[in-house]
C-alpha cells in the first residue's frame, strides 16, 4: 500500500531532476546545431517552457476559464448574464458573509498591525528581544488547522459552577467573581471575534517582524536630536518613528489585506461557518462542494480577485520603476 | 540593534518607564505562549484527566501523564499514516517548482528575447492570484484524466501554485550575479547547462534555501488545496485534512485532539528553531503568495 507510494516519491524525486537535466542538455544541443540567431531565439524559450506549460495549465488558463464559468449556471451549461453575481450582492446570506469578510478585514488588519508595532518598539529597549519575538512568531510555524485545534481548546465551554478546562473561561471566571462561562464559538455575538483573535495570534509575529526591521532601520541620530531637543518618548513615537515607518507599515497592511481576504483553514476548523460565521473562501468551498454550484462558485472566486486587484497593480507598477532603474 | 538599547536607556523617564515596558512585554509574550503550552500539556494527560480539570491543574497531585494519546492517534487514528502522506505530498512540492523556477530564473535574469519582459510581468502578476481562482477548471481537468486523489495531482498543482513566486525569487537573485562571472565562463566555452549547475546554483544557495524552507511549510500547513484535490479520502490524506476531520468526528475528544495537533507541529517547530533565521526570511518573502 504504502510501499507504492514511497517508490512513486522516490522515482518522482530521482526522475525529475535527471529529466530536466537531459531535457536541458538535449536542448542546448539542438540550439547549438542551428545557426547563431535561431539559437539565441530558440534557447531561452527551451529554458522557460516546463514553467510557461504549468503556468499556463493551472493558473493562466484556469483564472480566465473561472471568469467565463461566472457568467454561466450551476452545470456551466446556460449564460445567466450576471445573476450569480447579483446572487452574490443581495443574497441576505451572501450579505453575512460579506460583511464578516469586512469585519476580519477591519479588525485582523488593524489588530495585527497596532500589535505589531507595540511589540517591535517596545522588544527594541528590552535585552531579551530575541526570546520575545521567537514567541511571539512562533505561531505562524503552524498551521492554522493545529492553530484551531489549540483555540477550540481555549475556548472549551462548560455550563456556570462546574470546573472551567478552557483557558479563557477559567481565566475570566477567576478573575472576574460574577462572570458567566461563555461558549464563545457558538455565541453569535462573540464568534466572530473568537475567530478574529486566532487570526491575529497567528500573524502579529508577521507583522512584528517586519515593522521591527524598518524601526531599526530608523537613524539613531534623528532620535537622539530629538530627545536632546527635549521631546518625551510618546512625541518621538508619533511625530517622528510613526511617520517615518508609514511606507513599512503600507507594505505589512497590503500583504496582511491579501491574505484576510482568502481566510479559510481557520473557519473551517472552528465552526465550518455555521451560526452566521461563514466568509468568502468557506461560502466558495460549499457552493463547490455542497451545493454544487460551479457558477456561483466561481462569481466568489472572481470577487475575490477583483478585490486583489489594487494590489497586484501596484505590484506590476512597482516591478516597473525597480526594472527601469536596472 | 545595542546601540539602540543604549539610547533609550539613557532616556530621562528610565525607571518608570522600563518597568512598564516590561511589564507590557512579558504579559504580551505570556498571553502568546499559554495557548500552545495548554495544547502540549493537555496531549499528554489521560481522558478522565483532561475532561475534568484545566490543564494548569496537571501539576499538582495525581500528576497523572501519560504516552497513551500519541500511541491511539499514530495508530488508529491514521496520523501515522498522515504524517508520512504529508511529507510524500511536501517533498517533492518543495523541490519540483525549486527546479522548474531555476530554469525559468536563469533565462529571465541572462538571456534576451522577445516577450521577456511580458513574461516576467506575468509572472509578478500571478503571484497574488488567489487560488480560488484555478479550483474549478483544475477539479474537473483532474476529474477527467483521473488525477484527483493522487499524490501525482497534487505534486503538479503545488508546483505550479509555487512557481510564479520561485520564479520572481530567484530571478531576483540570480539577476545580481556579477556580469563578469558569467562572460567569462562563457568564454571558457562553458554552455548554459554548465554554467546554470556549476556556477548559478551554487551561489544562489542562500536563495534556494529560504525559498524551500517557505514552500515546504506551506505545503505542510496547507489544507485547502489538499481538501479539493485529494477529496476526503484517507489513504492519501495529510495531517491538515485528517485533523480537521478529528474536529468533525471526536468534537471534545481533547486527549486526541491535542495529541494530533502536536504531532502536525513538531516538524515546522523543529525548523523554527533549527533555521530561524531562513525561516524567517522565507516566511516573509513569501507572504504575498496567493
Amino acid at each position: 500500500m504504502h510501499t507504492n507510494y514511497i517508490l512513486l516519491a522516490i522515482i518522482a524525486l530521482a526522475v525529475i531532476p535527471i529529466f530536466l537535466w537531459v531535457y536541458l542538455l538535449i536542448s542546448e544541443w539542438i540550439a547549438s546545431h542551428t545557426n547563431r540567431r535561431a539559437a539565441s531565439i530558440l534557447r531561452p524559450w527551451f529554458w522557460i517552457l516546463p514553467a510557461i506549460s504549468l503556468l499556463v495549465v493551472f493558473l493562466v488558463y484556469p483564472v480566465i476559464n473561472t471568469i467565463v464559468l461566472s457568467f454561466m449556471d450551476s452545470r456551466s451549461e446556460n449564460f445567466v448574464g450576471l445573476k450569480n453575481y447579483i446572487y452574490i450582492f443581495t443574497d441576505p446570506n451572501m450579505l453575512i458573509v460579506l460583511r464578516n469578510n469586512l469585519l476580519w478585514l477591519v479588525f485582523f488588519t488593524a489588530a495585527c498591525l497596532v500589535l505589531g508595532l507595540v511589540i517591535a518598539v517596545l522588544s527594541d529597549r528590552v535585552r531579551y528581544e530575541s526570546v520575545a519575538k521567537a514567541a511571539i512568531f512562533l505561531p505562524m510555524a503552524i498551521s492554522f488547522v493545529a492553530a484551531g485545534v489549540i483555540w477550540r481548546f481555549m475556548y472549551e465551554y462548560r455550563p456556570a459552577g462546574s470546573t472551567q478546562i478552557g483557558t479563557v473561561n477559567a481565566i475570566l471566571t477567576t478573575l472576574l467573581p460574577n462572570f458567566e462561562p461563555r461558549a464563545w464559538l457558538f455565541d453569535r455575538s462573540t464568534n466572530n471575534a473568537a475567530l478574529i483573535v486566532v487570526g491575529i495570534w497567528m500573524w502579529t509575529g508577521f507583522a512584528m517582524v517586519i515593522l521591527s526591521a524598518g524601526l531599526k532601520g530608523i537613524s539613531v541620530d534623528v532620535l537622539e536630536a530629538a530627545r536632546i531637543d527635549g521631546a518625551g518618548e510618546v512625541a518621538i513615537f508619533f511625530k517622528i518613528i510613526l511617520p517615518l515607518m508609514m511606507p513599512t507599515i503600507t507594505v505589512v497592511a497590503t500583504t496582511l489585506i491579501i491574505n484576510v481576504l482568502k481566510v479559510f483553514d481557520i473557519v473551517y476548523v472552528m465552526t465550518n461557518g455555521n451560526l452566521g460565521t461563514e466568509v468568502i473562501a468557506n461560502r466558495m468551498y460549499k457552493e463547490m462542494f455542497n451545493y454544487r454550484n460551479y457558477g456561483r462558485a466561481s462569481a466568489i472566486a472572481t470577487l475575490l480577485l477583483f478585490a486583489i486587484i489594487p494590489v497586484m497593480i501596484m505590484n506590476i507598477k512597482r516591478f516597473n520603476a525597480e526594472e527601469g532603474n536596472e | 540593534m545595542n546601540k539602540k538599547g543604549k539610547i533609550s536607556g539613557n532616556s530621562s523617564k528610565k525607571p518608570l518607564s522600563n518597568l512598564l515596558v516590561h511589564l507590557i512585554l512579558i504579559v504580551i509574550c505570556v498571553a502568546w505562549i499559554i495557548p500552545s503550552l495548554g495544547l502540549f500539556v493537555s496531549s499528554f494527560r489521560p481522558r478522565s484527566e483532561i475532561a475534568l480539570s484545566g490543564w494548569w491543574q496537571a501539576f499538582q497531585p495525581p500528576f497523572a501523564f501519560t504516552l497513551e494519546n500519541y500511541s491511539y492517534v499514530l495508530t488508529r487514528g491514521n496520523m501515522g499514516r498522515s504524517f508520512v502522506n504529508s511529507l510524500l505530498i511536501a517533498i517533492p512540492s518543495t523541490l519540483m517548482p525549486i527546479f522548474i523556477a531555476a530554469c525559468a530564473a536563469y533565462a529571465l535574469a541572462w538571456m534576451r528575447f522577445p516577450l521577456r519582459k511580458t513574461i516576467h510581468l506575468l509572472i509578478v502578476a500571478l503571484i497574488v492570484v488567489p487560488l480560488q481562482m484555478t479550483m474549478i477548471p483544475i477539479l474537473r481537468l483532474f476529474n477527467k484524466i483521473g488525477l484527483t486523489g493522487s499524490f501525482f495531482g497534487i505534486w503538479l498543482a503545488h508546483t505550479a501554485y509555487g512557481l510564479p513566486f520561485a520564479i520572481y525569487l530567484l530571478r531576483n537573485f540570480i539577476v545580481q550575479l556579477p556580469r563578469s562571472l558569467i562572460e567569462s565562463a562563457q568564454i571558457d566555452g562553458a554552455s548554459h547547462p554548465i554554467i546554470f549547475l556549476r556556477l548559478v546554483l551554487p551561489t544562489s544557495i542562500p536563495a534556494i534555501s529560504s525559498l524551500a524552507i517557505f514552500q515546504f511549510m506551506w505545503v505542510w500547513n496547507d489544507l485547502l488545496v489538499a481538501l479539493i484535490y485529494l477529496g476526503g479520502t484517507p489513504n492519501v490524506a495529510p495531517m491538515t485534512v485528517t485533523i480537521s476531520n478529528m474536529v468533525n468526528s471526536y468534537g471534545g475528544g481533547w486527549e486526541y485532539l491535542t495529541a494530533a495537533a502536536f504531532i502536525s507541529m513538531l516538524l515546522p517547530l523543529i525548523v523554527f528553531f533549527a533555521l530561524q533565521k531562513y525561516f524567517v526570511r522565507g516566511i516573509l518573502a513569501g507572504s504575498v503568495k496567493g
